[in-house]
């Protein structure tokens, strides 16, 4: 690998952690946090680029700006119904949630095919995100870095960041650290637990929501979109450890760079297997991830 | 009534209501087989459509040898053990003449034993890595030299010496490229890479940085599905365009082309035995025909075109053979020729279609302009002579 080769593939390995932190920020809220197994999250990151493709036909150009609002707004509301219906039914019952959302899932793609057809639709990057910074000269002479790469690891790391400061900086994540602490002591303080609940999945949902509009950017917008993105999620989230929102960052970079380093070695397809092998590897080393919380509180993140 | 005139007219009636029965029975089933759900639906579901407009035009016109066509419509679920089970089904249980279905080569490899044990007749529409010869199966889809190895050959007339392959991890890329490989190495030029991303994958930042590596002429493109959609996506992203670095699909039609969004496809090319831009008579009905029954707004690919044509060739064999019974049928078909909206089309005696073959570039709205044409029809090649050596089908 020579040198252009090589920091060809570490930029790739920033915009593939990028793109695994979108896809599993969300799922970090509402399984590291809730504990719910939440088989329709690919369906959130789905309905993010859903929405991204109505912005865009509704605006034409310019819509990125209306898309965030709209689908974080859009998946924060479902993720309210889908909580206040189901989940909060099944608190306690991993399997049982696991089986509902799954159910779910197959209802959000079959209302996406009913609505917007089964070969999915088009959404372009908007004309300034056209192009790339280029390099001249020298030993990277000709690398390139996408404008669309570099908003969406941008984006990402804002995500996380917001997130970061509202679990660890407001009253809203004081609460919810209480709550995930001890439920029965946060409530006899007068915080109201259920609607702590149905904030989160909702930030969570919305948070997915938002993610799916950078995903729908680089990659395609169609009913089985999610199938996916849910695997490497839930890796990220279990890598980082169950809890920890940062950890779900280092994960990311950290699987990112080697799935890189892996597809530069070798081929993609065979990077791919590589690249679970040494995640089971590890997680046999730390079961609990790589920032093991012993409590749910987020201020440790 | 004495009991001889009771069984006298019980018999009678027996016998009306017997020739009475056999007269109603003017109709013959035939199996439609695909995807209408899972990740293939998106393909296969139009292709069925095709297969069921050509039935409803047949049944219009009188049928077949006077009877009316009845279709057993099955769902493939993109799965291909669910491929196996329906055929069985179709063949065993409703005792259909002939099945005409099966997209991916999984689903064909599937159905395979199935048709050759129960002795049925398989039509299939789709373009495939050749590599097979099945005496119970059409393959009316492109052969590898009716589809990859003219476009490589377009390719080398244009002075692209220098060939990136780039397919999805299954067995028709890896197939069509170890045929391509040998062709290219033959004509003197050079395979600038070989990569294959799992089907449904969506990064290609390494793949495109090791084609920004590799510095091709042109990409050879067998990716299938979703995964096309986040290739152009990011190869744009990255700066390419049908200028810098062109690409030639053969996966890519008008469906995949509304899906990708025309803009992102504009100017690239495709390999196909026919094209909605194909400027005939025929074809301009079909084009008609098809809107009318299922939508304006529909857009016609060389698989549903096979599937429609499928079942007039299989008609005209029948009619030949003068009989349903597939193994007649299958004798019979050998030589049927059909002028159709692909142009002229003939069964050869291995059981594949000779066929013209077509170079497309996507423009507007998703539709492809013809920029280059075969000099007359392609005879099909199941087993390349440089690949397979020694070789040969003659689907007997």
């Amino acid at each position: 690998m020579n040198s252009l080769f090589l920091a060809g593939q570490l930029f790739t390995g920033l915009s593939v952690a990028s793109i695994l932190l979108l896809a599993a920020l969300g799922l970090a809220l509402s399984f590291g946090l809730m504990r719910v197994i939440n088989m329709a999250h690919g369906e959130f990151l789905m309905l993010g680029g859903y929405l991204t493709y109505l912005s865009s036909t509704l605006v034409g150009p310019g819509y990125l700006w209306l898309a965030f609002p709209m689908a974080f707004i859009g998946t924060a509301l479902l993720g309210m119904l889908l909580e206040a219906t189901i989940i909060r039914r099944l608190y306690g019952r991993p399997l049982d949630t696991l089986l509902a959302t799954w159910g779910v899932s197959l209802i959000l793609q079959q209302a996406a095919r009913q609505l917007f057809g089964s070969t999915g639709v088009p959404v372009v990057a908007p004309a300034w995100l056209s192009g790339a910074v280029t390099v001249h000269g020298g030993p990277f002479d000709s690398l390139t870095f996408p404008y669309v790469r570099l908003f969406v690891i941008g984006l990402a790391a804002l995500v996380l960041l917001c997130m970061w400061l509202i679990l660890s900086r407001t009253r809203f994540g004081l609460h919810v650290s209480a709550v995930n602490q001890n439920r029965e002591v946060a409530a006899s303080l007068g915080i109201n637990t259920r609607r702590i609940d149905l904030l989160v999945f909702a930030l969570g949902s919305g948070v997915a929501g938002v993610a799916g509009v950078g995903l729908a950017l680089l990659a395609p917008v169609n009913p089985t979109i999610g199938a996916s993105y849910i695997v490497n999620a839930f890796l990220v989230v279990v890598v980082g450890g169950v809890g920890s929102v940062l950890g779900g960052g280092v994960a990311a970079l950290l699987v990112g760079f080697f799935t890189a380093l892996a597809e530069g070695l070798t081929s993609v397809s065979l990077a791919a297997a590589i690249v679970l092998v040494a995640v089971i590897a590890f997680l046999q080393f730390r079961p609990k991830g790589l920032f093991s919380v012993k409590s749910r509180a987020l201020e440790e993140g | 009534m004495t009991n001889r005139t009771l069984f006298a007219s019980g018999l009678t009636l027996l016998l009306t209501l017997g020739t009475s029965g056999a007269l109603a029975q003017g109709t013959v089933k035939i199996g439609v087989l695909h995807s209408l759900t899972g990740t293939m639906s998106i393909s296969e579901i139009t292709v069925a459509n095709a297969t069921q407009l050509a039935v409803a035009e047949i049944n219009a016109a009188g049928g077949v040898m006077g009877k009316q066509v009845t279709v057993v419509k099955e769902d493939g679920a993109s799965d291909w053990p669910t491929f196996a089970n329906k055929v069985d089904k179709l063949l065993s249980q409703d005792k259909v003449a002939a099945v005409f279905g099966g997209w991916t080569s999984a689903s064909r490899k599937a159905m395979l034993p199935v048709v050759e044990k129960q002795g049925g007749l398989l039509f299939y529409p789709v373009q495939f890595e050749g590599n097979e010869c099945s005496k119970n199966i059409i393959y009316s889809g492109a052969q590898p030299n009716q589809q990859a190895l003219p476009a490589l050959d377009w390719a080398l007339s244009k002075g692209y010496k220098n060939i990136f392959l780039l397919g999805s991890d299954y067995v028709y890329p890896r197939t069509a490229n170890l045929v391509l490989k040998k062709h290219i190495l033959a004509q003197k030029a050079a395979v600038a890479g070989e990569e294959y991303v799992a089907l449904g994958g969506t990064e290609f930042s390494s793949v495109i940085n090791k084609i920004k590596a590799a510095k091709p002429d042109v990409i050879i493109n067998t990716l299938n599905g979703d995964s096309n959609v986040a290739f152009f996506k990011q190869y744009q992203a990255a700066g390419y365009t049908a200028a810098s670095l062109p690409v030639i699909s053969f996966s890519i039609a008008e469906q995949e082309a509304q899906a990708i969004g025309p803009q992102l496809l504009s100017g690239q090319y495709a390999a196909w035995n026919y094209f909605q831009s194909l400027p005939n008579a025929s074809n301009a009905k079909f084009v008609k025909a098809y809107k009318a029954k299922y939508g304006a707004s529909s857009v016609v690919t060389d698989p549903m075109i096979h599937g429609y044509v499928d079942v007039y060739l299989w008609k005209a064999a029948v009619e030949k053979a003068k009989s349903f019974d597939p193994t007649a049928v299958r004798r019979a078909i050998s030589g049927v020729s059909l002028n159709t909206a692909l142009g002229k089309v003939t069964v050869d005696p291995n059981g594949s279609l000779t066929q013209s073959v077509y170079i497309g570039q996507s423009g507007t709205g998703g539709q492809f302009k013809i920029v280059s044409s075969s000099k007359g029809v392609v005879a099909p090649q199941p087993y390349d002579a440089l690949a397979f050596p020694g070789k040969t089908c003659t689907g007997m």
